[in-house]
C-alpha cells in the first residue's frame, strides 16, 4: 500500500474510520511522473492512492510522540475528530507500519525511533483504557519480527515481514518513476486482500501463508499467542470487512401531529 | 633546608590529602543528592489506598417509595397502624466486583383529603391530573396509591397501574396479611418502574467478563455528557425524486420534547443533512412474487459502513454521533422493502446499529407517479418517520418495555414519548455506569502509574485524581439516601475526572532509555571528575591503612 523506504502510515479499521500518517508525500512529491498516483506495480494496474485516501498526519506531524498519543488517546483536546482514534472496547484495530527498521525499533523521520517496549507499553495502555477489542498488527520492515516480541497485552495478533537477522525486500522497481514501488510482503499481502468480499470466509491461517519464503526472500512471521480465539476462525473480514451489528426496529411510538394529550401504546 | 623538603612536601602530602577528602565529600554530600533530585521524575502523590479501596465499594441503591392508603383499602386495625416505614432490601446478583444492593424503603401514610377526593373519580386519567403535585416529585422517587379492592377507578380485572409521571395504583385487599400482600405487589409495580437486574446489567455490559462473542445482546449507548443526533436524508436519485421533508418542523414538533424530557441524561444537539446520489452499498434483488425490491436481513450489516464515510459529522464536537438516516430509493429500486430472518417484510422498514443509529427506508407512493413528469416532486411524512426514529431513539438509549407485573393497566408514554420513571431508570443505570467507569478507570490510571515508573504525575493530574475519587464516594452516599438526581450529578463528574486524569497529555512515557543509552551520556560526564578523586581516596586509604599497620611493626 505504500512504498518502501519512505515514511510510516497506519490504516486502522478499513472503511469505518482510517487514521493515516505519511511521512513523505509519494504521491504529491514533485519527482513523481505520474502525479497523484501510487501504483503497486509498474503496469499501473492498482492505483493505491485513490480518490478516498485522506491523509491525517503528514510530513513533520509524524512523529513518535504524535503516534503513541493517537494510541493512546492522551491528545490535546484541539484535536480535531479525524485525528483521533476513535474507538472503544467492541473495536476492531488495524495497525499497519511500514519503513526503515531494525532489531527492536522502527525509524521516524530520520531522527527518531520508536523501540518496541515503548509500543507494548501503548498497547498495553490501550488495554487498560479497553480501547480495542482485538488488533492486529502487521509490520513490514527489516528485522520486522523484533517489533512484536515485547507485546504483553492481550487481545493481540501480530504479523511481520521477516524474522531477526533478515532484511524484508522491496518488489520490483519502475524505470518510469525511477524508484521500488512495493515492498515485497506488502504486495503479497495486498494481492490477498483484494480477493476478500464481505462475505468470504477466508481466516487468518490463510493470511498466515502471504508470501512464503520463495516469493519473499525473508520469512515472515506471526504471534498469536496473545490471541483468545484460535486463527483459524478468525475471519479476514473480522478485522478488513465492514460488518456491524444491526437489529430490525420493529417498535414504534404514536405521535399525532399539534394535538395534545394522546393515548399511545406499544406496538410490537 | 633539608628539613623544611620534606615538611614542605609533608605540608602538601596533607593538604593534598585534605582537598580530595574535601572534593570527595562535596561530591557525595552536595553532589550525589542535588543529581539525584534534579534527575528524578517528579510524581505527585496520588490516593493510591482510596483507589483501591474503591474496589471493594459496596452500592446501595436507593427508592424512596411514598404508599398512600386510602380508607377501605386495608382493614381497620391495619389502617390504625400506619404511618410507619417498611425496608425491602435485596442484593442484586451480578458477577461484578462491586455488591450491588437495592433498597425500597416504603414510607406508609394515610391518604389526605384532597387525595381521597380524585381517587374516588370514575376515571384514572382524571384522577392522575388532580393528583398531580405542583412540585415535580423528586428524581427517583414513586409514590403509590392503594384503592379499595372494589374501587372502579381501574377495570374491574386490572390489579394496579402505572402511570406516565412516578405514580402507580395498586389494589388494597381486606384481609388479615393485608399489608405483606399489598407490600408485594407495591415492590413489583416499584421494579418495574425503577431497578430490576436487566437494567443494571446493561448499564454495566461492558465491565462484566461475560462471553463476548455472544451476540443479540443489546448495548445501550455509553454514558457521555451529550450527544450529537444528525438526521440526514438520502436520495440517490434526484433525477426521479424532488424530495422535500420538514425537518425543522419535525424536529421541534416530535423530536425536541422528547429530548427535553431527556435533558437530565445529557446536552443534546440536533442537526439534519440532505444528501444526493448517496447510495446504499448492497444492492437490492428483486422478487418477482410481490415485485418490489427487498434487502435481505443478512446483507444488513454491510449497508452501514459505506455510507458512513459520506456522512460526516461536526469537527468540532466530540460527543458521540447518533445518525438517523431517511433513504428514499431510487426509481429503478423502488417500492424496496427491509425482510427480516424469516423473509417476511419489516412493518417499520427500519433497522438500527447499537451505538450507531438507525436507517429507515420510505417509499414513495406509487401514485405520486401518475402522469407527472420526472422528477416528482415528494413531501415526506414527518409523523410516520419521527415515529420510527423517536423509538429507535429509545432502544438505543437503552429505554425498553418495562416487565410489568401480571394484571397491569399501562398506557404508554404521553406527548414525548418518554415517561419519567423511564428517566429515572436511565438516571439509575448511568450513574451506576458511571460509578463502575470512573473506578475502571482510576484503578487502571494506578496500576499504570505503579507500573511505568518513567511518567511524570504533574500537580493537575493529581489534583484531577483526588477529586474524582471525593465525587465516586459522594455519589455512593448519594445513592444510599435515595437522591437520584444528586447522584447522578457526582458520578458524572467522578467518570469527566477520571477521565480528564487518565487521558491527560502530559502522561506520556517518553522517558524511556535503555541502559546503553543511559550509560553512554553519563561516562563521559562523570567519569573525568570521578576518576582522580577515587584514585586519591585509594591512595589516602591504603597510606592510612599502613600507617596503622606502621605502629604493630614497631612493637
Amino acid at each position: 500500500l505504500l512504498l518502501f523506504l519512505f515514511g510510516t502510515s497506519l490504516l486502522f479499521h478499513f472503511f469505518s474510520h482510517i487514521v493515516l500518517m505519511l511521512a513523505d508525500d509519494m504521491a504529491c512529491n514533485p519527482r513523481n511522473p505520474k502525479p497523484a498516483t501510487v501504483y503497486s506495480h509498474k503496469n499501473m494496474e492498482l492505483n493505491v492512492y485513490g480518490d478516498d485516501v485522506e491523509v491525517d498526519y503528514r510530513s513533520y506531524e509524524v512523529t513518535v510522540e504524535n503516534f503513541l498519543r493517537v494510541l493512546t488517546g492522551r491528545i490535546p483536546s484541539s484535536t480535531p475528530r479525524s485525528k483521533r482514534l476513535l474507538s472503544d472496547d467492541r473495536s476492531n484495530i488495524l495497525i499497519y507500519m511500514t519503513g526503515h527498521g531494525g532489531n527492536g525499533f522502527l525509524k521516524f523521520q530520520d531522527s527518531e525511533e520508536i523501540t518496541n517496549i515503548e509500543l507494548a507499553d501503548a498497547f498495553e495502555q490501550m488495554w487498560q483504557k479497553r480501547r480495542y477489542n482485538e488488533l492486529l498488527f502487521i509490520i513490514d520492515t527489516c528485522q520486522g519480527a523484533s517489533m512484536y516480541e515485547r507485546f504483553y497485552s492481550p487481545n493481540i495478533m501480530a504479523l511481520a515481514s521477516s524474522q531477526v537477522g533478515e532484511d524484508s525486500l522491496s518488489h520490483q522497481p519502475d524505470p518510469a518513476v525511477g524508484v521500488h514501488l512495493m515492498d515485497r510482503y506488502t504486495f503479497y499481502v495486498l494481492e490477498f486482500l483484494e480477493e476478500i468480499n464481505p462475505a468470504s470466509q477466508t481466516n487468518m491461517n490463510d493470511l498466515f501463508q502471504v508470501c512464503p519464503k520463495s516469493l519473499c526472500v525473508s520469512t515472515p512471521g506471526h504471534r498469536t499467542d496473545l490471541f483468545q480465539r484460535d486463527p483459524k476462525n478468525v475471519l479476514i473480514t473480522d478485522f478488513f470487512g465492514s460488518v456491524r451489528k444491526v437489529e430490525i426496529t420493529t417498535e414504534t411510538i404514536s405521535l399525532q401531529p399539534d394535538s395534545g394529550v394522546m393515548e399511545s401504546r406499544y406496538s410490537s | 633546608m633539608a628539613a623544611a623538603g620534606p615538611a614542605a612536601t609533608d605540608l602538601e602530602v596533607v593538604r593534598g590529602k585534605r582537598a580530595a577528602l574535601f572534593f570527595a565529600t562535596v561530591v557525595i554530600v552536595l553532589g550525589l543528592p542535588l543529581w539525584w533530585k534534579t534527575t528524578e521524575t517528579y510524581r505527585a502523590p496520588l490516593p493510591y489506598s482510596e483507589i483501591s479501596g474503591l474496589n471493594s465499594l459496596k452500592l446501595r441503591l436507593m427508592v424512596p417509595v411514598t404508599v398512600v392508603f386510602t380508607q377501605e383499602s386495608v382493614p381497620l386495625d391495619d389502617q390504625e397502624k400506619l404511618p410507619f416505614t417498611v425496608v425491602h432490601e435485596r442484593e442484586i446478583p451480578l458477577k461484578y466486583k462491586l455488591k450491588i444492593k437495592c433498597r425500597f424503603q416504603k414510607a406508609y401514610r394515610r391518604a389526605l383529603d384532597h387525595e381521597e377526593a380524585a381517587l374516588s373519580l370514575g376515571n384514572i386519567q382524571e384522577a392522575e391530573t388532580m393528583l398531580a403535585e405542583p412540585s415535580e416529585q423528586a428524581e427517583g422517587s414513586l409514590t403509590v396509591y392503594v384503592i379499595s379492592e372494589r374501587s372502579s377507578l381501574l377495570p374491574q380485572d386490572m390489579m394496579s397501574y402505572i402511570g406516565p409521571k412516578r405514580m402507580a395504583v395498586v389494589r388494597g385487599i381486606m384481609h388479615r396479611e393485608a399489608f405483606n400482600i399489598i407490600g408485594r405487589r407495591i415492590i413489583q409495580v416499584a421494579q418495574a418502574m425503577s431497578l430490576t437486574e436487566d437494567v443494571l446489567a446493561a448499564a454495566l455490559a461492558d465491565h462484566l467478563p461475560e462471553d463476548k462473542w455472544s451476540s443479540d445482546k443489546r448495548r445501550p449507548l455509553k454514558s457521555s455528557l451529550g450527544y450529537e443526533i444528525t438526521f440526514s436524508l438520502l436520495n440517490p436519485d434526484p433525477k426521479s425524486h424532488d424530495v422535500h421533508w420538514d425537518i425543522e418542523g419535525a424536529v421541534r414538533r416530535h423530536v425536541q420534547p422528547f429530548l427535553g424530557a431527556l435533558s437530565a441524561a445529557g446536552n443534546f444537539s440536533v442537526d439534519s443533512q440532505i444528501l444526493y446520489y448517496a447510495m446504499l452499498g448492497v444492492n437490492p434483488r428483486f422478487d418477482s412474487a410481490s415485485s418490489s425490491y427487498y434487502l435481505a436481513a443478512h446483507s444488513l450489516p454491510h449497508v452501514i459502513n459505506p455510507v458512513e464515510s459520506r456522512l460526516g459529522s461536526s469537527a468540532a464536537s466530540l460527543y458521540p454521533v447518533l445518525n438517523f438516516l431517511l433513504y428514499v430509493p431510487e426509481l429503478a429500486h423502488s417500492p424496496l422493502y427491509i425482510q427480516d430472518k424469516d423473509g417476511a417484510p419489516v412493518a417499520t422498514n427500519a433497522f438500527h446499529s447499537p451505538r450507531w443509529g438507525g436507517i429507515m427506508v420510505y417509499n414513495v407512493d406509487p401514485k405520486a407517479y401518475n402522469g407527472s413528469q420526472l422528477p416528482v416532486s415528494i413531501e415526506v411524512d414527518m409523523v410516520r418517520v419521527m415515529e420510527v426514529f423517536l423509538a429507535q431513539l429509545r432502544l438505543l438509549f437503552g429505554i425498553a418495555q418495562p416487565q410489568l407485573p401480571p394484571k397491569c393497566l399501562f398506557l404508554g408514554p404521553k406527548s414525548e414519548g418518554i415517561m419519567t420513571w423511564e428517566l429515572d431508570r436511565l438516571l439509575w443505570a448511568r450513574s451506576v455506569e458511571n460509578l463502575a467507569t470512573a473506578t475502571t478507570t482510576l484503578t487502571s490510571l494506578a496500576q499504570l502509574l505503579g507500573k511505568i515508573s518513567n511518567i511524570v504525575i504533574k500537580d493537575d493530574v493529581a489534583s484531577e485524581v483526588y477529586r474524582a475519587v471525593a465525587a465516586v464516594q459522594k455519589a455512593a452516599e448519594e445513592l444510599s439516601s435515595g437522591h437520584l438526581a444528586s447522584a447522578f450529578a457526582a458520578s458524572r463528574e467522578a467518570v469527566t475526572s477520571s477521565e480528564r486524569a487518565f487521558f491527560d497529555p502530559s502522561l506520556l512515557h517518553l522517558l524511556y532509555f535503555p541502559d546503553d543509552q543511559k550509560f553512554a551520556i553519563y561516562i563521559p560526564l562523570f567519569l573525568p571528575m570521578a576518576v582522580p578523586i577515587l584514585l586519591s581516596l585509594f591512595k589516602i586509604f591504603l597510606e592510612t591503612r599502613k600507617s596503622w599497620k606502621k605502629p604493630e611493626k614497631i612493637d
